[in-house]
């Protein structure tokens, strides 16, 4: 019990996927201009995450490994979670009409998306069994919202704020960026 | 090697397969046109237009939401494409526009001296801003930088100006303002809005029964632009011609410049601009909403059916309208003389209702004998609005009141005058009555010829609820006012025509419900004056007995005291699909709280038919404009600052004593001259609710 919650708390904070292994990073920048597209977002990430790390580890489990076609991983996980997450909005949209109008719009930007890609990875790197990959595959994408959020949450504040011309908009948002990836780092010695 | 070609190819298929499948197991019919939109889009998923993505933007503009000039980056050109794909004109939908409905600016006083960020929101969060007013524009601009159009900018008063050209109605603003002052609606939204305790409302704008922008309009003519003062006005009353010349202006008492010298003549500039309109004969495009497909019949054409018909068109529908006498008017039309408001331009007034087109008119047939509920249920129409008005007289509980010939109601005495053919009447006239209606019979009979004319009035002439000018009007007539009596009886000949009248002398006593003075008889204080012709001008009835008929649909309306029994708010009955306003909904009142309550019913018709919410947000602003009541706190001030104090302008008037003034129907007042007009706009200090501009020039 205590090594999920360790990975847990590991996943979310000290290895935090967007702030230390700044995997994620174009709709960290694009969907955080108001808190309620970073709350859709973090939301649409969450639930695809979780299924697409089931999905790609029993692949792994299934073909790649019995295959020994390892190799062919990274190209492989790419088309089947674009297929994925295809799937998902179009059975979405007619069977959870009301998920879909909240997070609809996020799941195509989810298809291109590296830390779903990442996170998949890493389950596979650190051969995680079925229950660890389930955690990290929740804890993760969890720890993308809270960073999100956090950011989102700055960047409303930044945006009626006197920020020098050169400076506006993604600029003082990376800046900003940097130094929330800095505090993060202090988690580093918690594990 | 071939075994990962293999996977790759499989993995392919299979993910292509699958998604085959479940395009079509899962499929969600949606509108082709919208595909076909999306393509006419630039595709870029910006979100300039105000929705999330060229598909949501898309979907708007197929259900009419989004005008199909929404998308910007596709500009011009893509509008054009898209309304091609709609089979619409380019800005045939109603176009959203953003407004600006604060004027407070650099005038609106401050609780203390800000040195934040610059920007509202951040100004927002201290205190909600420095603005001594809840509600008022703070100023720094937020709604500017939102706009990617440059459509807004900062006036300079120190509020945001709307640039009507570029502005594309995106929403930007009015997400960004704090306070909720940028609002972006259609056309038909700004129709349906009733005044809201939260609106910044002037109190001569709070008081209007028909909710008219005044400082708006008069802040038009301040700049010269007529034409949109004109339109201004018709937002809100179809009828300005009309209002110009009779209404008794209950904003004018309102009006906060009283308390520096006089009010603002607000009445005299409405009548300016529409006359200025009518007399230069330009067609001013009013938008009408698309078609909704319902029809709407009302009964009854006058200035509540006028204006209920104005707006119910103006927001889709189809309007018929049923009337019984053979012009439309109603009671203005035969109950206020040709002195006051001339046929002529009465008819200017309804000719721009009609030019509106999708209005039909059938007039001398009368509901309850020509036709019924059933018949215009069966004949198409979705709803009902029943404006008869009250043309029956109330009785002067006179003994043989009905009997005694020379004895006539005012109702018919006035309505045989507007059908061309008048009653023939005596040397000697009197009148019972002290309102507009007496009046109007007074100096109507002058004009017929009457060489001696009585107002009998039970209390005195400063209890009377007629307008104080109509009153003065016929001092400078002759017109002789034998206040505090009670007539007892009619005085007749063998023939049973009336000689005389004998009253008897009244006190005052205590103050009734209705805070006037109670008369009391004197008795023993008979006396008899004698008469030819006496006309009973004490208020009036609806004529609602067809409702007392069993088995009939009409019967299921409820009336009391002849009244139509309805929602004041909604104006519906208890027949869902029939509404009423104007006199016959409730005790008969002036003419522009007859225009308001048209608005409010054609309000409650276009709810009920589109099915939404038809109550009023608990937010109404209930205003009582006779007792000067329910007006926004704090906005009526004991006095005012910082004002030269200056007359207002004189209503000029045709010469009393004068052959046109005494034996013809001339118009009596006249419309004031530009230079006039331009000077008492200046006065209007364009107050809101607790703002206002000091030392006008």
């Amino acid at each position: 019990m205590g090594d999920y919650i360790l990975l847990a708390v590991g996943a979310i904070l000290v290895n935090n996927i967007l702030l230390i292994q700044y995997l994620g990073n174009c709709p960290f920048l694009g969907t955080s201009k108001s808190m309620d597209n970073a709350t859709g977002m973090a939301m649409a990430v969450v639930f695809v995450l979780a299924l697409a790390g089931i999905v790609t580890w029993i692949f792994e489990a299934v073909f790649l490994k019995p295959l020994g076609l390892e190799y062919m991983r990274t190209i492989v996980f790419i088309v089947v979670i674009a297929a994925l997450v295809q799937f998902v909005e179009i059975f979405m949209k007619k069977s959870m009409p009301a998920l879909y109008a909240g997070l609809g719009i996020f799941l195509p930007l989810i298809t291109t998306n590296c830390a779903v890609m990442g996170v998949c990875l890493i389950n596979i790197k650190e051969e995680y069994n079925f229950l660890e990959m389930l955690v990290s595959s929740i804890a993760y994408p969890a720890g993308f919202g809270l960073a999100l959020i956090l950011f989102a949450g700055l960047r409303e504040r930044i945006i009626i704020g006197r920020v020098p011309g050169p400076l506006q908009d993604v600029s003082i948002a990376l800046v900003t960026a940097g130094f929330m990836s800095l505090s993060f780092l202090g988690f580093k010695g918690m594990i | 090697m071939i075994e990962a070609l293999l996977l790759m190819m499989g993995l392919g298929a299979v993910a292509g397969t699958l998604l085959g499948i479940a395009s079509k197991i899962f499929y969600v019919w949606e509108d082709p046109r919208i595909a076909l939109v999306v393509d006419c889009l630039a595709g870029a998923n910006c979100g300039g237009c105000g929705y999330t993505g060229c598909g949501a933007c898309a979907a708007a503009m197929v259900s009419g939401e989004a005008p199909v000039s929404a998308c910007i980056v596709a500009g011009a050109d893509g509008a054009a494409k898209v309304a091609a794909v709609l089979g619409l004109e380019a800005g045939a939908a109603e176009a959203l526009t953003s407004q600006n409905t604060c004027t407070g600016g650099f005038r609106a006083p401050e609780k203390f001296s800000y040195m934040g960020v610059n920007d509202c929101r951040a100004a927002y969060l201290l205190y909600a801003g420095a603005k001594d007013c809840d509600v008022g524009c703070l100023g720094f601009g937020s709604c500017v930088k939102a706009c990617v159009f440059d459509a807004l900018k900062i006036g300079p008063d120190g509020y945001p100006v709307v640039d009507e050209e570029k502005c594309v109605g995106c929403g930007a603003c009015e997400k960004a303002c704090p306070k909720g002052i940028m609002q972006v609606r259609k056309p038909s939204d700004r129709l349906l809005h009733m005044n809201l305790v939260t609106d910044r409302l002037a109190p001569c704008r709070q008081t209007c029964p028909a909710e008219v922008n005044i400082p708006k309009y008069i802040n038009h003519i301040k700049r010269g632009e007529y034409d949109k003062a004109w339109l201004t006005v018709m937002e809100r009353n179809p009828l300005p011609l009309s209002t110009g010349r009779v209404c008794p202006h209950p904003c004018e008492d309102a009006c906060r410049r009283a308390l520096a010298d006089d009010p603002v003549s607000i009445n005299q500039l409405k009548r300016f601009c529409s006359d200025w309109v009518m007399n230069k004969g330009t067609s001013l495009k009013i938008p009408v909403a698309p078609d909704t497909g319902y029809k709407v019949a009302i009964v009854g054409g006058g200035p509540s059916g006028l204006s209920a018909a104005f707006y119910l068109r103006r927001l889709g529908h189809k309007v018929k309208i049923f009337e019984w006498l053979p012009k439309l008017g109603g009671m203005i039309y035969y109950g206020i003389p040709e002195y006051r408001l001339p046929k002529e331009i009465l008819y200017e007034d309804i000719n721009r209702i009609f030019g509106l087109g999708g209005i039909e008119v059938k007039t001398g047939v009368k509901f309850g004998v020509d036709f019924d509920l059933e018949s215009l249920v069966g004949g198409g129409f979705d709803a009902v609005l029943m404006t008869i008005g009250a043309m029956n007289h109330a009785s002067a509980r006179i003994p043989d009141e009905d009997k005694v010939k020379g004895v006539l109601p005012a109702t018919v005495y006035l309505r045989r005058q507007g059908l061309g053919d008048p009653c023939p009447i005596g040397k000697r006239v009197g009148v019972i009555g002290g309102g507009n209606v007496a009046m109007d019979c007074l100096r109507s009979s002058v004009r017929l010829g009457a060489e001696k004319v009585y107002c009998l009035y039970r209390r005195t002439i400063k209890e009377m609820p007629a307008n104080v000018v109509e009153i003065e009007a016929c001092e400078h007539e002759g017109i002789e006012f034998i206040t505090l009596c009670t007539p007892t009886k009619f005085t007749t000949d063998e023939e049973g025509i009336l000689t005389g009248i004998e009253y008897l002398k009244n006190e005052l006593g205590e103050p009734d419900a209705s805070g006037r003075r109670k008369p009391v008889p004197i008795e023993g204080s008979e006396t008899v004056i004698p008469l030819d012709n006496f006309i009973l001008a004490i208020g009036q009835t609806t004529d609602s007995a067809f409702a007392d008929e069993e088995g009939t649909a009409v019967s299921r309306l409820e009336t009391k005291w002849g009244a139509i029994v309805n929602d004041s708010d909604t104006h519906q009955t208890a027949i869902p699909y029939v509404f009423t306003s104007g006199d016959c909904a409730g005790p008969p009142g002036l003419l522009v709280a007859a225009v308001g309550a048209g608005r409010r019913a054609a309000r409650g018709i276009h709810k009920y038919l589109m099915g939404e919410d038809m109550a009023f947000p608990p937010a109404r602003l209930r205003v009582d404009s006779r007792r000067m009541k329910g007006h926004i706190p704090g906005t009526i001030f004991d006095s005012i600052e910082g004002i030269q104090r200056k007359g207002r302008i004189a209503q000029p008037e045709l010469e009393p004593g004068s052959y046109e003034r005494q034996h013809t129907y001339a118009e009596v007042d006249l419309t004031v001259t530009e230079e006039d007009a331009l000077k008492e706009a200046n006065r209007c200090m364009r107050c809101c609710l607790t703002c206002y501009n000091k030392d006008t020039s």
